[in-house]
């Protein structure tokens, strides 16, 4: 036998966010088959994301290789078709896989909830071409994507876009510019909701790269439009049919920014509990005081409300049940907003610490603030929530 | 030879979940806790997936040993890339005795069965940390053994290995069949991805073997040893530390006067712990 001196490389151990625990619903879902899913999201947050969020946050780092890593386990077009490279899964798999992946960098799972949302568009709306030519690089993330509907002069009132598309010949000509488009300069497909019928210059060019308080692992750019000549065979569905499809690409985005949005508080709430136990103050750890408990209490309370709110959306979504739009909108409207205040409470049971770079919290605090603001606005919501009520049916 | 695998996979507490000890001080609390694969019972899968992946050999099949739970493990094992799954069923008070020696004799049973050529297992669990069942099952099937691995390849009909031991890195020959436990560097363990899972779940080719079934594996599960509390001292006893050191000075142990000895002496509640003589 032969002896030599050991290899030292030592194991990564870093901050791991427990999964709920969670009993049978009894609901007639594969719980096996999503605990696994939720298992795999998990193990990838804890070991690919989390030890790098606050490097990506502040170096602004788009992280390519991981989110390709991400898509080699079948995350890089969840719900899409099989056929064209998707995983094929539900709503609920879905929502189940971005809130945990969250638990590792909010501004990486949410973007690759945009990536893909686009990809579902072109797998749900495109032709068979389409499909084809797209799908399985997005879903490889081969490629990335990016959703191209805000506007300088059109955010909430997205159907008075300006961004024209003028037929000419077997092309269009896209003119006008879109603004805050996730991803925008770094992504290579860009499915972009305009006008057909319209003039302009040459091309298509990028804005400066924003400043931004949160998401600071994906850029975000204003996409301009000159005289940009894009191929008919581009054209997702019909002229005319685009409002539809980008309202619809709207419900499943909702769910996932919100499922975003539960993996940041379900992280915060065990960050403040792990905090509570440890930290002394007045000769007894924070855990024993009143206030704190019953903070934490509510804290948890509402994170178990959301959570259910945002699976019964994506159930209904799945379903195409005629209540989808408005609890889809329901389930954003709660979750972004109980989950920032979760995530906001518990940087205040930090103390000082909570507002240190050092700490996690605050980072999943700045990432979920916008998502009380994309994805339609939480006053958007309440809209469409009291149109539902309100109309005659 | 028949190409064929068997990967042994136990399903223990999660190693993030903080241990609790059950009120009346029989063991752990099990009862809703998070379970996961053991990280060693990993690395043997992926080394058992790898060596399929290389078309050394033929088929991976997991086993677990455990309760009706011990499915879900097997279930990681498929999505991870083995073939099939055996679950041997042991519940109950069965499952409270279950030890490095039962399983390795329903592991040897099983290699029979299954005509394996060769048996992967994690070097040892995180539960028990007995590092025991590789070694019992190489036993008792009379197979050499690798132990500790952290690098195996195959070379025709023996293996190449190398084993982490205390002076350091140990290489060693031994011939097939064999059974090999691995040690944290063998490998980085693969993500199960979302496609595996789907067809796991699909794949319902795991069996049910019960041990003490006449026609199947023909394994005792008998207990092999108790727990039980030692009995309070009765009163009247010196337990302070001037008395012990009179009596450790008394008995001519010889100790330097400048040497460091700590005692610490445990009985039932009463510790009793000492400083230097």
């Amino acid at each position: 036998t032969i002896i030599q001196r050991k290899q030292k490389k030592p194991r990564k151990t870093g901050r791991r966010t427990k999964p709920p625990e969670e009993p049978d619903s009894g609901r007639g879902f594969h719980l096996p088959q999503l605990k696994e899913f939720q298992k795999v999201a998990f193990d990838f947050a804890a070991n690919e994301m989390a030890p790098h969020m606050a490097e990506w946050d502040q170096k602004e780092i788009f992280p390519v290789e991981t989110m390709r890593k991400a898509a080699q386990l079948g995350f890089g077009g969840i719900y899409v078709q099989p056929d064209v490279g998707g995983s094929g899964l539900s709503r609920l798999d879905t929502s189940i896989i971005f809130e945990a992946l969250s638990t590792g960098c909010v501004s990486t799972t949410a973007y690759i909830s945009i990536h893909n949302m686009c990809a579902w568009m072109i797998d749900s709306y495109g032709n068979k071409e389409q499909r084809e030519k797209f799908c399985p690089d997005l879903c490889s993330m081969e490629k990335f994507a990016s959703y191209c509907l805000t506007e300088p002069g059109s955010g909430s009132d997205a159907a008075s876009l300006l961004t024209s598309a003028q037929r000419k010949g077997d092309h269009y000509i896209l003119n006008g510019s879109k603004a805050f488009i996730s991803g925008g300069g770094d992504t290579d497909v860009y499915v972009v909701m305009c006008r057909t019928g319209g003039k302009g210059p040459k091309g298509i060019s990028f804005g400066k790269k924003e400043k931004k308080v949160g998401w600071n692992s994906q850029p975000t750019r204003a996409v301009i439009f000159e005289d940009c000549a894009v191929p008919v065979a581009n054209r997702l569905g019909e002229e005319g049919q685009g409002f539809n499809i980008a309202m619809k690409g709207l419900n499943g985005g909702r769910i996932n920014i919100a499922s975003c949005s539960l993996g940041a508080a379900h992280a915060s709430v065990q960050l403040a509990r792990d905090h509570l136990l440890v930290r002394k103050q007045f000769g007894e750890t924070l855990s024993n005081n009143q206030f704190l408990q019953f903070k934490l209490a509510e804290m948890a309370t509402k994170l178990v409300a959301s959570r259910l709110l945002i699976r019964e959306a994506a159930q209904a979504l799945q379903e195409d049940r005629p209540d989808a739009v408005a609890i889809c909108s329901m389930a954003k409207l709660f979750a972004t907003d109980e989950c920032f205040n979760i995530c906001n409470q518990a940087l205040q049971m930090h103390g000082g610490y909570g507002y240190l770079k050092d700490y996690a919290v605050q980072q999943f605090v700045r990432d979920i603030r916008v998502h009380q603001i994309l994805e339609g606005t939480n006053e958007v919501m309440r809209m469409i929530i009291s149109r539902n009520l309100l109309s005659e049916s | 030879m028949s190409g064929r695998v068997l990967v042994g996979v136990k399903r223990v507490i999660d190693y993030a979940v903080k241990i609790r000890v059950k009120p009346d001080n029989t063991g752990v609390v099990t009862d809703g806790v998070k379970h996961s694969m053991n990280p060693f019972c990993e690395i043997a899968v992926e080394e058992a997936v790898k060596l399929k992946e290389k078309k050394l050999i033929k088929e991976v099949v997991a086993v677990s040993c455990g309760p009706q739970q011990s499915q879900e493990t097997i279930r990681t094992a498929l999505a991870m890339g083995a073939d099939r799954g055996i679950h041997v069923d042991v519940s109950g008070k069965d499952y409270e005795n279950l030890g490095p020696l039962q399983v390795s004799k329903i592991l040897a049973a099983l290699a029979k069965q299954e005509d394996a050529q060769l048996i992967l297992l994690g070097k040892q669990a995180i539960d028990d940390d007995c590092n025991q069942t590789g070694q019992m099952t190489a036993a008792l099937l009379d197979w050499p053994q690798g132990t500790f691995a952290s690098e195996v390849s195959l070379e025709g009909d023996k293996i190449n290995l190398v084993r982490e031991i205390d002076g350091g890195l140990e290489h060693i020959k031994i011939n097939t069949p064999a059974v090999i436990t691995a040690d944290l560097r063998l490998n980085t363990p693969r993500y199960a991805t979302l496609p595996n899972i789907m067809d796991s779940l699909m794949n319902n080719e795991t069996e049910l073997h019960k041990p003490n079934h006449r026609t199947s594996l023909c394994v005792g599960l008998i207990p092999l040893f108790e727990t039980v509390a030692p009995e309070d001292m009765q009163g009247g006893t010196d337990r302070s530390g001037a008395m012990l050191r009179h009596t450790v000075l008394q008995s001519g142990l010889g100790l330097h006067t400048r040497s460091l000895v700590v005692f610490s002496i445990g009985i039932g509640k009463n510790k009793t712990k000492l400083g230097t003589v």
